[in-house]
C-alpha cells in the first residue's frame, strides 16, 4: 500500500470558530512534506488534531493511516502506530531534565537501558546537546536550544509519520544546518518514513528533500507544487499567487 | 549545682507558659496525652521497615554513627568517629559541658509546646564533632513512637566545631498507627567556619500532632543546610525553625518538601534571620495537597544589617478540589544595602505540560507522574551523595504512588 495517510474533508472547530475547513491531503510512504501558509490559516491546528490532541476535535472528516481510521483514537494509541509531533512551542517541564524524558519515552518504545543510552548519545551528537541533557526542560533555553531538544525527543519516539510544527523558526544558520541534516538523516535511514513539516520561511527546505509543498490557506489546502518553485515563488511574491495557484482543482 | 539552678528557672518559665498557644497551625490540648518514659525497649527487627522508611539504616552500613530512641527513652547510640561524640542528653547534661547549649537557642516559655517538652524532658541526641574534624558519612537519629497515646518529648542539641563537618539525618516515625504527640526541641549550634547539613524525614500517621521547635546558630563562615520532607498522613504537623546567622557570611539553606494528605493540617515555615554582614539565606519550599489537607507554607526572611542577601521560594500544587495551600512569604528589610526577594506560585498541574508529555507517548497518569516528580525534585546543595541519591529516589517513590 502506497498511501500511508489520508485525511478527507477534516473539519475542525476551536472553540466557535472553524477552523479547518474540509481539508484533503495524503501523504505517501516516504514522501516528506512542506505545509506553507500565512499565520493562523490553521497548519499548527492541523497537526495537534493529526496527533489526537483532545483541544482539536474534528467536526467532521476522516483520518486515515496506515489503512485504519484514526480520528477517534487516543493520542497515546496514535503515536503507537508510528505518529509523533515535534511542538513548536513545547513547555518548560522543572524537574524534569532533557536526559530523563529521552530515557522515560525509550523505556515506552521497550528498548533497554543500554540500547537507550547509545541512541541518545547518538542523537545528542548529531544535534549537539550533550551540554544541556542533565537540565531541566526547556528552561533558559535558546531558541536554537529548544528546537534541537525538541527535535531529539521527537525523533526518539521513531515515527514513521515524522511532524514537525516550524522547526526552522526562530532560528540561526548553524542551527538551521543541525536540525535539517538531522531530520534528513532520520528520513534517509528508513525509505518507508514520511513527514510533514509546517515552515513559514521554507529555509528547512535548503537540507532536506522534500517530495512535495501544499499552501494552507483559511484552513484549506490552496495549492500543492514543486517545493522548490513553490518556495522561491512565495519567498519573491508572498502568498499573493499561491490563490491563483493552477497545481491543485 | 548550676544545672539544677538553671532547671529550677527553666521550670518557673515553662509553667508560667503552660497554656500559651502557639501563633501557628490547630491548637493542640497537650494534656491529652500520656506524660510519661514509655518502653525504651528497642526490638529491631519488630521496626526495620519503619526504620528504612525514613532513611535509617538498622545495619549502619554507610553510616558515621546512630542514635535510636523509643518513646522518651534512648535505646541504642553509637560512634565510629573520633572527634563524633554521640549520647543522650541525659547523660550529656551529667558529663559534657553542655550548659551553654542547653535551652540557649529555643525560650522554654516559647508556647505551651516548649514548656511541656522542658517538663517532661528526659532523652534526645546530643552530637557534637570537635573543631576541624570533617566525618564524611551521615549519622543517623530514629526517633520512633510505640506507645499509644504518650507524649514524645525528645531534646536534641548538635554542635559542629570550628571549621568541622557534620551530615545529620532524622527519621521520626510511629511504630503503628496510634494517637500521639511528638514534640521535638532541636537546638543546633555551627561555629565558625563549620557545615552542618541536617536532612529530616517525618513519616507519621492518623491521629498524630507534631510539634517541632528548631533554632540554629551559626558563625562567621558557617553553613546550615535543612531538608525537610513529610509525605504521609498526620493530624497536624506545625513548626517554623528558624536560623540565626550570627556572623559575617554565614549561610542557611531551608528547604521543604510537603505532600498533605487525607485531613492534615499542615503549617511548616523557614525563618532566617540576616544578623551580620554578608550572610545569605534561601528557604524553598515544594508543597503538594491531596484529599482535603490543608497546608501553610511560610518563609521569612529577615536582613538586619547592610550587604545581606536573602531569598524565598515557594511553590505548591494542588492535586485535589477539597484542599488548601496558603503560601505567606514574608521579607523584612531593616538595614539600607539589603537584597531580599521572593518567589511563590501555586496552582494546579499545568495542562499544557501534561498534554505535551501525552504528544510524546505517555498515558495521562504517566504524563502526570512525570511532571510531579519533576516538581518534587529537590536542590540538593552540600549534601553527601548517598543522602542525595536517597531523597531523590524517595521523590520519585512517591511521585509515581500519587
Amino acid at each position: 500500500m502506497k498511501t500511508l495517510l489520508k485525511v478527507e474533508d477534516l473539519s475542525v472547530d476551536v472553540g466557535s470558530a472553524r477552523i479547518l475547513k474540509g481539508l484533503n491531503l495524503s501523504v505517501d510512504r516516504g514522501e516528506v512534506i512542506l505545509l506553507l501558509g500565512p499565520n493562523g490559516s490553521g497548519k499548527s491546528t492541523f497537526l495537534h488534531t493529526l496527533i489526537g490532541d483532545p483541544r482539536y476535535k474534528p467536526a467532521s472528516g476522516r483520518i486515515i493511516f496506515d489503512g485504519a481510521d484514526v480520528s477517534q483514537l487516543p493520542m497515546v494509541d496514535r503515536i503507537k502506530l508510528g505518529l509523533s509531533l515535534g511542538f513548536q512551542f513545547p513547555p518548560k517541564i522543572r524537574g524534569v531534565t532533557l536526559r530523563f524524558l529521552a530515557e522515560k519515552i525509550l523505556e515506552k518504545r521497550g528498548l533497554t537501558r543500554s540500547e537507550a543510552g547509545r541512541l541518545i548519545e547518538k542523537y545528542s551528537h548529531i544535534l549537539n546537546l550533550d551540554y544541556l541533557l542533565d537540565k531541566d526542560l526547556y528552561v533558559g533555553y535558546s531558541g536554537g536550544e529548544i528546537k534541537r531538544a525538541e527535535l531529539m525527543l521527537t525523533l526518539l519516539q521513531a515515527p514513521r509519520l515524522l511532524m514537525l510544527d516550524e522547526p526552522d523558526s526562530g532560528v540561526d544558520v548553524e542551527n538551521l544546518a543541525l536540525v535539517g541534516s538531522a531530520i534528513s538523516s532520520y528520513l534517509s535511514e528508513d525509505e518507508g518514513r514520511s513527514a510533514i513539516i509546517i515552515t513559514h520561511t521554507g529555509y528547512i527546505g535548503k537540507y532536506i528533500k522534500a517530495t512535495k509543498a501544499y499552501v494552507m490557506v483559511d484552513g484549506r489546502i490552496i495549492c500543492r507544487g514543486n517545493p522548490e518553485i513553490l518556495v522561491s515563488n512565495i519567498l519573491e511574491h508572498g502568498f499573493e499567487k499561491c490563490f491563483k495557484c493552477e497545481g491543485i482543482s | 549545682m548550676r544545672l539544677r539552678e538553671i532547671r529550677d528557672a527553666l521550670r518557673r518559665r515553662a509553667l508560667s507558659a503552660l497554656s500559651k498557644p502557639s501563633p501557628y497551625g490547630l491548637d493542640i490540648d497537650t494534656s491529652r496525652f500520656t506524660a510519661g518514659l514509655g518502653s525504651g525497649r528497642l526490638d529491631l527487627e519488630d521496626y526495620i521497615d519503619a526504620m528504612e522508611s525514613v532513611g535509617v539504616d538498622p545495619k549502619e552500613r554507610d553510616r558515621s554513627g546512630s542514635y535510636y530512641q523509643v518513646d522518651n527513652i534512648a535505646a541504642y547510640y553509637s560512634s565510629r568517629y573520633k572527634g563524633l561524640v554521640v549520647k543522650p542528653i541525659s547523660e550529656a547534661l551529667e558529663d559534657e559541658d553542655i550548659l551553654d547549649y542547653y535551652w540557649r537557642a529555643i525560650p522554654v516559655d516559647l508556647d505551651k509546646y516548649t514548656a511541656a517538652a522542658f517538663l517532661y524532658e528526659r532523652d534526645g541526641y546530643y552530637i557534637r564533632v570537635d573543631d576541624g574534624v570533617d566525618i564524611p558519612a551521615p549519622i543517623q537519629a530514629c526517633l520512633l513512637l510505640r506507645s499509644p497515646s504518650l507524649l514524645q518529648v525528645p531534646h536534641n542539641i548538635v554542635v559542629v566545631g570550628e571549621g568541622a563537618k557534620l551530615h545529620v539525618l532524622t527519621g521520626c516515625t510511629v511504630a503503628r498507627e496510634k494517637p500521639g504527640m511528638h514534640i521535638g526541641i532541636s537546638e543546633f549550634y555551627v561555629k565558625k567556619g563549620g557545615l552542618l547539613t541536617f536532612t529530616m524525614i517525618h513519616s507519621w500517621s492518623r491521629g498524630m500532632h507534631i510539634r517541632p521547635r528548631t533554632s540554629v546558630y551559626v558563625d562567621a563562615g558557617g553553613v546550615f543546610v535543612s531538608q525537610y520532607i513529610t509525605t504521609s498522613l498526620v493530624d497536624s504537623i506545625q513548626m517554623y525553625p528558624t536560623v540565626y546567622l550570627i556572623g559575617e557570611g554565614g549561610s542557611a539553606y531551608l528547604s521543604s518538601i510537603i505532600v498533605g494528605r487525607g485531613s492534615s493540617h499542615i503549617d511548616v515555615g523557614g525563618a532566617i534571620e540576616l544578623k551580620a554582614a554578608r550572610s545569605t539565606g534561601e528557604v524553598v519550599s515544594r508543597v503538594l495537597s491531596m484529599d482535603e489537607s490543608r497546608i501553610v507554607s511560610r518563609g521569612r526572611i529577615k536582613g538586619l544589617v547592610r550587604g545581606v542577601k536573602g531569598h524565598i521560594e515557594c511553590r505548591g500544587l494542588i492535586l485535589s478540589d477539597g484542599s488548601y495551600i496558603d503560601a505567606i512569604p514574608e521579607l523584612e528589610a531593616r538595614a539600607y544595602d539589603v537584597q531580599l526577594t521572593h518567589e511563590a506560585a501555586v496552582g494546579r498541574i499545568a495542562e499544557e505540560e501534561i498534554l505535551y508529555l501525552m504528544a510524546k507517548g505517555f498515558t495521562e497518569d504517566e504524563a502526570k507522574s512525570i511532571v510531579v516528580r519533576g516538581f518534587l525534585q529537590p536542590k540538593l546543595p552540600m549534601l553527601p551523595r548517598q543522602l542525595a541519591d536517597y531523597l531523590s529516589v524517595v521523590m520519585e517513590r512517591i511521585a509515581y504512588a500519587l
